[in-house]
């Protein structure tokens, strides 16, 4: 196999939260020991519902924050705050909603050129048109596009500028977060459509961020299921999705509606909701809504165990051997 | 029995640049303890035309239709004071985003109780004790405690079950939910469509539930409505339509499903919704169709029969296995 882009080793992030004038802060850990590899032309799907810590991972990926434990390596090389600006180029972001990340005042041209104006000083200004023209035609868009502003295209057009603009600089590594949750189902399909494409020509590695099952069984190769900062499952797409190990995966795959009238229902209810990250259960952080709950998930925090497809569970469901 | 029944029912909103048809000649059923599902995409008119059916709609919007009545009361022509005491109380409605829709200025028990006391008058223990059942019916543990938290000061799952608890409140013989659950994780989204099941089962209230999620759908509703650009373009029993749809449309949109999928690249519509200028001549659809021919594109379909779903489409697919069995 080849080598991995980019790979993380217990990846942490705290923040600190203050909680009145004159008591101590308490410490938030959005994102606890998570670690995972990258590969080109391949895609790493992280789903969880909201406040596990997905965004906060992209965020982490695309040195927008610091890690405050553990560490990224990007072609072997350490990620460190004194090489961001040089390695962020390799690692481009497409953010969830189209209709904010795209600036209105700006033309869709100078959308484009902005990355390399920054990041490529020596390139003439003739090149640079010349390869914001080619990067709108590889997304599928018009060469009179050029020209327009970002409020004459429909969420599905700007999505793809906002792809082109994140592959203006030749990124290794693409994060998107959720790419597709803000485009009607029949946009949807010719975005996931693109991103295979362009996956395919480029060799990107993507990073896919989403709460939508359904997508990620459908684009991902590799998927990381989160709950509270923590990975709980890790595996390639078709073992999880066949045999979950984690109880939470377990009712996340149970939850998530199939479009198919017939499909026999056997939905795990889970009670109660996400406890906030602030005070994580000592024990496996799921232990508060787990059905095969026992003293000893209370008391410990089980590790992510198995070697292709892994699962932080005692009890797991369809066990690793 | 028919608790909604609409005629022809067309919106038009007064924009700077003209007039635009939201809704477009919508029939449209609702019968006790049913659920009927709405789907379309942004921009179909689902929303529109249940807010019309609540009054709800700005200044700017004119509602016609040829009947619209609810619970054989006609809401045309009942004067708004009448009409006042209809909305909220036997036709009720929750919103998409629970955070938005709650006043963040009171606390939910105030909101709850507002609603016991202007439709039921009831007396201020009452409303207390009704609020607290009405909680604890919707599954808000701990109900004394919460009734005095601000909207703020729940997650937005709780907040849904607040909205749920204020619309049935007065126990409503029609409940429209619009997008209860899209901006709701997963497991929560479960909780709360299994809740507004039972309601159903324990009151026999009718539901229409208004969605873009074909999930949802499957595993929810009876009947499903499927709306483009303003029109009604089929209505089936729920099995059918996703087994036999006879609309283009609604075909298409089935098959652009990733779980559908067989290979790498999904079906796709190309294309998009017409807006207020591109609305095209004939079909509305005949744009993006595979199959449209001049006709289609020259010519308006009227609704088919009750065999084709209603399909407005003059070549309405899977005719043939309907007409055989």
């Amino acid at each position: 196999m080849t080598d991995p882009v980019m790979t993380a080793t217990a990846l942490e992030r705290h923040y600190e939260v203050s909680s009145g004038l004159f008591r101590a802060s308490r410490t938030l850990k959005a994102v606890a020991g998570v670690e995972f590899a990258l590969y080109p032309g391949k895609t790493l799907a992280v789903v969880g519902e909201s406040g596990c810590g997905k965004s906060t991972l992209a965020r982490m990926v695309t040195m927008i924050e610091e890690p405050t434990a553990g560490s990224l390596t990007l072609d072997g090389k350490p990620v460190v705050p004194e090489d961001w600006a040089s390695l962020r180029k390799s690692v481009q972001i497409v953010f969830q909603d189209p209709y904010g990340s795209l600036n209105p005042r700006q033309r869709i041209g100078t959308i484009l050129e902005e990355p390399l104006k920054i990041n490529r000083p020596d390139m003439s200004n003739t090149e640079r048109t010349a390869k914001a023209r080619e990067m709108l035609g590889l997304v599928g868009l018009r060469p009179e596009h050029f020209d327009r502003y970002p409020h004459m295209f429909s969420g599905g057009q700007r999505q793809r500028i906002a792809i082109a603009r994140a592959l203006m600089l030749d990124p290794k590594v693409l994060v998107l977060d959720e790419p597709v949750s803000a485009l009607d189902l029949s946009i949807q399909s010719s975005v996931l459509n693109l991103l295979v494409d362009l996956q395919e020509r480029l060799q990107l590695a993507y990073l896919f961020i989403s709460h939508d099952l359904s997508v990620v069984k459908h684009v991902a190769d590799e998927v990381i299921v989160m709950y509270l900062g923590r990975a709980v499952e890790k595996g390639s797409r078709d073992t999880v999705f066949a045999t979950p190990f984690h109880p939470y995966t377990k009712a996340l795959l149970s939850a998530t509606p199939q479009a198919d009238p017939r499909a026999k229902k056997e939905r795990i209810k889970l009670d109660g909701e996400l406890p906030s990250p602030l005070a994580i259960p000592d024990g496996c952080p799921f232990a508060p809504r787990c059905w095969k709950v026992q003293e000893k998930c209370r008391a410990t925090r089980p590790a992510l165990f198995g070697d292709a497809h892994s699962a932080a569970c005692f009890f797991p469901e369809n066990s690793p051997t | 029995m028919t608790l909604l029944h609409i005629r022809n029912l067309s919106v038009d909103f007064a924009t700077a640049s003209g007039q635009f048809r939201a809704v477009d000649g919508v029939d449209q059923d609702v019968n006790e303890s049913e659920i009927l599902a709405i789907v379309g995409e942004s921009g179909s008119g689902k929303s529109v035309s249940m807010l019309a059916v609540m009054g709800l709609l700005p200044w700017t919007a004119t509602v016609t239709a040829d009947e619209l009545t609810f619970d054989g009361q006609d809401l045309l022509t009942m004067d708004p004071r009448a009409r006042r005491k209809i909305v909220g109380k036997d036709l009720a409605m929750i919103f998409q985003e629970p955070m938005s829709s709650l006043n963040p200025c009171f606390t939910v028990g105030w909101q709850i109780r507002e609603a016991l006391r202007v439709h039921l008058g009831m007396g201020r223990r009452e409303r207390q004790a009704r609020a607290i059942e009405l909680f604890e019916q919707v599954g808000i543990p701990d109900p004394e405690k919460r009734l005095s938290a601000f909207p703020h000061q729940m997650s937005g799952g709780m907040n849904q079950r607040v909205m749920i608890a204020m619309a049935i409140a007065c126990k409503p013989k029609l409940l429209i939910a619009d997008e209860p659950t899209t901006a709701l994780d997963v497991t929560i989204q479960a909780q709360i469509l299994d809740l507004l099941a039972s309601l159903r089962d324990e009151t026999g209230m009718g539901l229409v539930l208004i969605t873009h999620d074909m999930g949802v759908v499957a595993e929810t509703a009876e009947r499903v409505s499927v709306q483009y650009a303003g029109q009604k373009i089929e209505e089936q029993p729920v099995v059918p339509l996703f087994e036999t749809p006879h609309h283009p449309y609604t075909s298409a949109l089935l098959d652009a499903l990733p779980e559908r999928a067989t290979e790498k690249r999904l079906p796709t519509i190309p294309g998009v919704v017409p807006g207020q200028f591109d609305r095209p001549a004939g079909c509305l659809f005949s744009p993006r169709c595979q199959f449209a021919n001049a006709k289609c594109k020259a010519e308006a379909p009227r609704p088919s029969s009750i065999e084709l779903g209603h399909a407005r489409c003059f070549y309405p697919l899977n005719s043939n296995e309907r007409a055989a069995s």
